[in-house]
């Protein structure tokens, strides 16, 4: 399988935050690839971090930032924006974020692809008519009238997917996409990434909190903590053999029918997610970590399980690798 | 029944006046629409549904913060209407989902605490302190976090503020409007277990609104479905979730995303149509989206059908042997 979309070694500083500490990870053509953590751990950075989107005052370095083999990390903001909304598209947990109020679902879809592609408008018109007919919007032709705010929230979502393809992207990033929905809209527009995804050959980093949907999702998984990738591996590996304390932690505080009884606690982990400061060293999760020791404060090594399942702790990997072989 | 139900509502009825345009006339919004039921006293009733299908409306209705167009709150056998504030505040108390907003942040959090105790006008400064004080140890805030400002907390810690200030009068019953939807899942968990631990501790009852299936699952002895204003389904927990009858619980429950890698995501079969309060169709209400909808239900609303399992409102449900 061959590597769409490659991240080697970014860091991200803003003001006195390190937003994200050193990570790496690679979305192959085809695949979906979850980046999953909870709130502040670095996420929606790293994605705007590959569109060119940063806040102002952040400072980005990478060891490598490869778009299908090109190295887009010097880029400008010129070729950037030539990228952005063609070859690779980005779809935000609020549509709003992405939709413009003052102007009909029509022109802002038709908008993209005359910007990128000089299409003349009718050509246009059918395009987006065809493509919200794709994300399962029924009477197409009356949404292209409408104005984002005569839309419902699942409705809105599906116009930025749509919006998100006109030109064809082979990669879509998409930042908590189902976040604000119910999960009846929720199921319906992953199956629907799901099956564009299976039509279309696109690679798809998706950014959720929410392990439920990284197990229905992912092809593979890194698990996000305090700006690094604590974990990464193929999906059924992270369920089923999970090897750092914090993937650990964080599954077994997921509440699942059936699984743990009425009035036994579920799992938790004392404490909250920290803000770290630029200049901290060692492990991030050693605050709340019940396996921690002096050395966690150090050089935490990335340790291979075997099986492309990478974890980024002090202790051995207690799975896969040298056992299984 | 025996005994008295912590919670009963009778025929509850709540409506809005919305205008969707300057010059449009106002429509008539039907939040809840004709609830009626009961939660004993020491039981968890969880609430489901949709966004917008009524869930906080319920709530506010029950804690008489909204009164209701028709209908009846009864709060541990009292009527609501015409219950002294304070005497409600001794019996039943809200936690809400933002802790954020629900806490005045120019107040340090011991102040935020005492100020039930305060509003109730008779008790001494030492027994405030000292109930204060005990309240915070109860939901895990140290002494020191007594005196800081909401600001200053964490969204989990916030949540534990909330519910310190609605158990320092002990009340009877708790009513928790989503009270983990905006925190993440290690601290949802945290605050999970100690409202659990609170229950069985003070045998208090709880009203637990939530949109999060799995949570309400792991909380709540009965769970209560609703849909544009109305109860569609009720029954006890295990039962709902292993053998739900209505066509709507049915899709709630299997948009639920276990994180079970390999089972990819179900078609739950709803389309597009979404639900609004202001336009509810004729029939069952749930028809424009029902998958296994028949003919008759875009024509007569479904009867209520009350049997041993629990509640019903669907043409196609029988009555449990
Ligand atoms: N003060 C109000 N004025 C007008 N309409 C209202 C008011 N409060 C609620 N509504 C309407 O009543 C309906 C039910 O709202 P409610 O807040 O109870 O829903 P909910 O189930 O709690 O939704 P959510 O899951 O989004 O919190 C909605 O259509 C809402 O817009
Ligand atoms: N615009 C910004 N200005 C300053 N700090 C920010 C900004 N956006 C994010 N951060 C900080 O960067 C860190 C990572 O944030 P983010 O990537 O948004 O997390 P996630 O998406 O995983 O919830 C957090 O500590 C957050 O507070
Ligand atoms: S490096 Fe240490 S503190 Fe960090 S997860 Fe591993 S054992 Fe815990
Ligand atoms: S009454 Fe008809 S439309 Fe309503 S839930 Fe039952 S089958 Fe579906
Ligand atoms: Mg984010
Ligand atoms: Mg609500």
């Amino acid at each position: 399988m061959s590597a769409l979309l490659e991240i080697e070694g970014l860091r991200v500083t803003i003001g006195s935050t390190a937003a994200v500490r050193g990570a790496s990870l690679t979305v192959n053509k085809g695949e979906t690839h979850c980046l999953v953590g909870e709130s502040g751990c670095g996420k929606s950075i790293t994605a705007l971090s590959v569109m060119g989107l940063l806040p102002k005052g952040s400072r980005r370095e990478t060891t490598a930032l490869r778009f299908a083999g090109q190295e887009i990390g010097r880029f400008g903001e010129r070729d950037m924006s030539r990228l952005r909304g063609d070859r690779m598209a980005m779809i935000f947990q609020e549509p709003m974020t992405s939709l413009n109020p003052a102007y009909t679902v029509g022109s802002q879809m038709t908008e993209v692809l005359r910007r990128h592609r000089g299409t003349p408008r009718a050509q246009a018109v059918d395009r987006a008519a065809e493509l919200l007919a794709r994300v399962g919007i029924t009477a197409p032709g009356l949404r292209l009238g409408q104005f984002p705010h005569q839309l419902s929230g699942g409705l809105r979502q599906r116009v930025m997917i749509a919006m998100a393809l006109m030109c064809d992207p082979e990669l879509l990033i998409a930042d908590e996409p189902t976040t604000a929905l119910d999960v009846t809209v929720q199921a319906q527009i992953l199956r629907l990434l799901a099956g564009l995804q299976k039509d279309l050959g696109l690679g798809i980093l998706l950014i959720t909190h929410d392990l439920g949907i990284v197990a229905r999702v992912a092809d593979r998984v890194s698990v996000m903590y305090a700006g690094e990738v604590v974990e990464s591996a193929p999906t059924a590996a992270l369920f089923t053999a999970p090897d750092h304390p914090y993937t650990r932690g964080l599954l077994s505080c997921v509440p699942v029918p059936g699984k743990v009884k009425r009035d036994e606690p579920l799992g938790s982990i004392p404490g909250v997610v920290p803000r770290i400061q630029p200049g901290f060293a060692g492990c991030g999760f050693r605050d709340r970590c019940a396996m921690a020791t002096p050395a966690c404060a150090g050089t935490i090594p990335r340790r291979d399980a075997g099986g492309g399942h990478e974890v980024l702790c002090v202790l051995e990997p207690r799975w896969g690798g040298a056992a299984a072989a | 029944m025996s005994g008295t139900a912590a919670i009963e509502v009778r025929g509850l009825k709540r409506e809005f006046r919305v205008r969707q345009g300057l010059f449009a006339p106002p429509k008539r919004v039907i939040a809840v629409d004709d609830v009626s039921f009961a939660v004993p006293a020491g039981s968890v009733l969880g609430v489901v549904g949709e966004s917008g299908c009524g869930k906080s409306t319920l709530a506010r209705l029950i804690l008489g913060l909204l009164p209701p167009t028709a209908g009846d709150v009864l709060v541990d056998g009292q009527r609501l209407s015409g219950m002294d504030r304070r005497a409600r505040a001794r019996l039943i108390q809200p936690v809400f989902q933002d802790p954020f907003a629900s806490l005045n942040p120019k107040r340090r959090v011991r102040d935020i605490v005492a100020m039930p105790l305060i509003a109730q006008g008779n008790i001494a400064g030492a027994d405030v302190d000292r109930r204060v004080a005990e309240a915070l140890e109860r939901v895990g805030l140290s002494k020191d976090q007594g005196v800081r400002f909401p600001a200053q907390l964490s969204g989990g810690q916030r949540q534990r503020v909330a519910i310190a200030r609605a158990l320092v009068l002990r009340p009877r019953i708790v009513v928790c409007d989503e009270p983990t939807s905006a925190l993440d899942v290690s601290v949802q968990a945290q605050i999970l277990n100690l409202l659990a631990e609170l229950r069985r501790d003070l045998g208090l009852t709880y009203l637990f609104i939530s949109h999060n299936l799995a949570v309400v699952e792991h909380i709540a002895s009965e769970v209560a479905v609703m849909y544009l204003g109305r109860i569609v389904e009720r029954a006890e927990s295990e039962t709902l979730f292993a053998t739900p009858r209505h066509p709507y619980t049915k899709a709630l429950l299997a948009s639920v995303l276990t994180p079970e890698p390999g089972l990819g995501v179900p078609d739950v079969g709803l389309g597009d149509a979404m639900p609004d309060p202001a336009n509810i169709p004729p029939g069952c209400r749930f028809h424009p989206r029902c998958p296994v909808a028949v003919a008759k239900c875009s024509v007569a609303a479904p009867p209520t059908l009350r049997d041993a399992v629990g509640l019903a409102e669907c043409h196609l449900v029988e009555r449990a042997a």
